[in-house]
């Protein structure tokens, strides 16, 4: 459809680029743009991919102090019961030390349940931290091994290169013992 | 009447910096806008150019679809109803796609005999022929392999039978079948290579096109009338045949729109919504309908000829005979008149032809039983008594019409009237 | 003369798509032609069939008929809500896995899992009946010749076997079924289901309803098809209608 946007030059001069000639021509390029959106649109995320956007967590099977780890959108999602000790340091960070000032309290929905998108923050790598024999850093939360990272209690940077705290993802409680990530 | 584009002004600095070191703007400008057209050609001349729009849409929805499908015996099904319920517009992109197949080939059809019947073939145009019939070949492996990768019944068997036919070939037919299916069926490397090449064959198109187009703007385009035309009966490419060429294909997409949002699975066969199945071929067995009048012949040779060609082999020869032998037409036809407007036998036998082919067509859609052995081998004959008897014979007897000097030549014969009202 | 030539070329096109009849009946009945509200350019799908439908399918048909292609999120395009979807599929379990210790679990389905099928593979499903085996359902519409009208014809079209003609054992005579003898039985009983709408369940109207939903199944983008079909054949004949009044001014001066 190159031809949209070239015009017509008659013996005349080309004065003769009249309405009919803008009509056409914009009519062409309206279809030809309707015609280019299907093969845009095709490599958005399909149906059954936007089918997993959301994935349910049962917490029952998290006993304090431990964490798991769930897939949600091909992502690992942190999922840590805390331990009172834990909270406490979480909150009694001064945030003017933090490069990504954040409260706990603006990280976690219910104190005890810390959910994370487990993604570092730098270039993508997966922190280590939630099975018991993975090392959680100085800080006691993650550690990324690429590049050196660490992370507290609360999910926030506190050494390394990454640039901001690990990502809190959209959650809502269905229950006491049922969380739906996305 | 006659006019001529402009020469080409570069305004822009910058323009005329990149023409000075790589001339592909004056290039698309010669070749685009100022290419000199004969300005007589009717609406069937508009099927060159829509072939090759065709081509393109091929090459897009292709390209676009071989993101979402997965070439292995076990996923390829699979991943085409995917891309049919789950991918954005995936419905669309795929019944384009599979209609835009049928929509090539009608299209290429109405070009050859266009051809067929204005004498496009004659000198100086004859390499320009052969290209097309080079890219009819091209088409026909393509769109062949194309149909193997939904991995449906059809796909499955038709990719056997077709592959079977190399195993007419004396000596080294099994061999040669083992290597294209590399195994001993039709089976996962079989789906993989053809995969392959069905991505790889339409750039192969592409550039036999190109070559096409060379060959067509050394000598400019036939015309109705079949004579060499001067500059005064010439007009440029663009704007007048650019706009002809953009209704045309407007008109075109309505009938192509028509199948695929109304009517998708008309040109298809049920058969090929069932996944293969290497242990049951359906009960009837058919190619897609443009490949229908080549079955037919390969079905008609039914018995061995001379006693040293057995009849599998037969068929085979018969069928890519049938394709070769149009590589020789330009020889065939020894008339020196190129246009049927002013061959008043060659159009009767030129019509002929077309329901010869017709009628081939049908034959090979139905099961061999009755009569219609006996009609395929009849229009079989036909096929080729047309262009090894008939032509050579019919050039030398036939006595052509009186044929014009140039378009605004006082009139001489029947059609002129027609000629520049178009 | 434009305009004849025009109707020439239209004609061509038309002459050469003609689809030439492709497969000789094997001494079936041609199926009854019945006629359905999602055919033709406008036609749309009947939500309250394919609701019925789709439960004839899930009381009756899916003993034995796998739909792999069906998630249950796909529901929701019969008129069902999001919850009404997840308690359908909550009565399904389906396997998942592995765990942390490795091993397969299953769990209830979830609306973006798809509906598991009634038999693990090919062979246990023959295995379970008489050697026959009753194909996915998913594409079954599509996939055979005449489309809808044979499977509702099939699905009527059981009687006693004409006298002289002895069914073998564990067939059925079917007068739509190619050969006659088909291994599944007639299924379908006069109020074998309980419509929630109150429609009297007959036969002829559970093969109705339970077509419509496979021919929905068979295509499930039907609608989004024919409604952009429209939208694009009333701007193609705009722009056709332009082009052509634009070309006649260009070639003005040429004729």
């Amino acid at each position: 459809m190159a031809d949209a946007t070239s015009t017509v030059q008659h013996g005349e001069g080309g004065t003769r680029r009249d309405f009919l000639e803008l009509v056409t021509w914009s009519t062409v390029a309206v279809g030809a743009a309707a015609l280019a959106w299907p093969l845009i649109h095709q490599m958005n995320p399909s149906a059954d991919v936007l089918a997993l956007a959301s994935t349910e967590v049962d917490l029952s099977k998290v006993p304090e102090g431990s964490s798991i780890k769930v897939v949600w959108r091909g992502k690992p999602v942190f999922v840590r019961h805390r331990t009172a000790a834990e909270i406490e340091a979480a909150e009694k960070v001064d945030l003017a030390t933090l490069r990504d000032p954040q409260p706990d309290s603006a990280r976690v929905k219910r104190p005890e349940w810390l959910i994370l998108v487990g993604v570092c923050t730098h270039l993508g790598c997966i922190p280590l931290g939630t099975a018991p024999s993975e090392p959680r850093g100085d800080f006691g939360g993650w550690f990324c091994p690429c590049h050196g990272s660490h992370f507290d209690t609360a999910g926030r940077i506190r050494k390394g290169p990454a640039p901001a705290n690990l990502v809190v993802p959209p959650y809502t409680f269905l229950s006491d013992s049922v969380v739906r990530i996305g | 009447m006659a006019r001529e584009a402009p020469p080409l002004v570069l305004q822009s600095p910058t323009l005329r910096w990149i023409e000075h070191r790589l001339p592909i703007i004056g290039f698309g400008y010669q070749h685009l806008v100022a290419y000199q057209t004969p300005r007589n050609l009717n609406y069937w001349w508009n099927f060159g150019s829509l072939a090759g729009i065709c081509l393109m849409l091929q090459i897009v929805t292709g390209i676009v679809l071989a993101m979402h499908y997965t070439p292995h015996v076990a996923h390829a099904f699979d991943s085409v109803e995917h891309i049919m319920r789950d991918v954005n517009w995936g419905w669309f992109l795929r019944y384009a796609h599979a209609n835009g197949a049928s929509m090539f080939f009608i299209v290429v059809y109405i070009h050859i005999f266009r051809g067929l019947y204005y004498g496009s073939y004659k000198a100086p145009r004859e390499l320009l022929w052969m290209l097309g019939v080079v890219i009819l070949l091209l088409m026909m492996a393509t769109a062949f392999m194309g149909y193997v990768l939904p991995w449906g019944q059809m796909s499955f068997w038709g990719a056997t039978v077709i592959t079977n036919l190399f195993s007419a070939i004396p000596l080294f037919g099994e061999s040669i079948v083992t290597w294209l299916w590399g195994g001993f069926t039709v089976d996962n490397p079989t789906l993989n290579r053809f995969f392959s090449l069905h991505y790889l064959l339409p750039f192969v198109i592409v550039a036999v096109v190109f070559l096409h187009l060379v060959a067509l703007h050394t000598h400019g385009s036939n015309n109705p009338v079949g004579i060499d035309l001067g500059k005064k009966d010439k007009i440029p490419f663009h704007p007048y045949y650019t706009v002809k060429d953009m209704f045309g294909l407007a008109v075109f997409m309505i009938v192509f729109a028509a199948f695929v949002f109304f009517a998708p699975n008309v040109l298809g066969h049920p058969d090929n919504y069932i996944p293969a199945n290497p242990l049951v071929t359906p009960p009837h067995i058919v190619p897609e309908w443009y490949f229908l009048p080549f079955y037919a012949i390969l079905r008609a040779i039914t018995f061995d000829i001379l006693w040293i060609i057995p009849a599998k082999l037969g068929g085979v020869i018969a069928m890519f005979a049938s394709i070769g032998v149009l590589f020789l037409l330009p020889w065939l036809d020894t008339s020196r008149v190129r246009s049927a407007r002013y061959r008043p036998i060659y159009r009767i036998f030129f019509w002929l032809l077309v329901i010869d082919c017709f009628v081939l067509g049908y034959v090979g859609s139905q099961p061999p039983e009755g009569w219609l052995p006996t009609i395929g081998l009849v229009a079989t004959l036909w096929y080729f008594a047309h262009f090894l008897i008939v032509l050579p014979i019919l050039g030398k007897l036939e006595r052509p019409l009186p044929v014009p000097e140039s378009l605004s030549s006082p009139v001489l014969g029947r059609g002129m009237a027609a000629a520049p009202a178009e | 003369m434009p305009a004849s030539r025009l109707g020439l070329l239209v004609l061509g096109l038309a002459l050469a798509v003609v689809p030439f009849p492709a497969r000789a009946a094997v001494e079936a009945e041609p199926p009854v032609r019945e006629s359905w509200p999602h055919q033709g350019i406008f036609g749309t799908f009947d939500r309250a069939a394919l609701q019925r439908g789709f439960q004839v399918y899930k009381e009756v048909c899916s003993a034995c008929h796998g739909t792999k292609y069906l998630a249950f999120r796909n529901l929701t395009a019969l008129g069902y809500t999001e919850d009404e979807v997840k308690a359908i599929a909550a009565e399904y379990t389906v396997m998942d896995g592995p765990n942390d210790q490795g091993e397969m679990f299953e769990r209830p389905a979830r609306p973006s899992d798809r509906k598991p099928s009634p038999y693990p593979n090919e062979q246990a499903a023959r295995a379970a009946n008489n050697g026959a085996y009753p194909p996915d359902l998913s594409l079954i519409v599509k996939a055979r010749a005449g489309g809808e009208n044979y499977i509702y014809s099939l699905l009527i079209g059981y009687e006693e076997p004409p006298a002289g003609v002895t069914v073998p054992d564990g067939m059925h005579y079917n007068k739509y079924f190619p050969g006659h003898f088909i291994g599944m039985p007639p299924i379908l009983q006069p109020d074998g289901v309980t419509y929630a709408d109150g429609t009297k369940a007959t036969v002829a109207q559970q093969a109705r309803d339970v077509t419509q939903f496979l021919a929905w199944l068979a295509e499930p983008r039907l609608e989004d098809r024919k409604r952009t079909g429209i939208k694009a054949m009333l701007f193609l004949i705009v722009l056709t209608g332009l082009l052509y009044a634009y070309k006649r001014r260009v070639w003005a001066d040429v004729h």
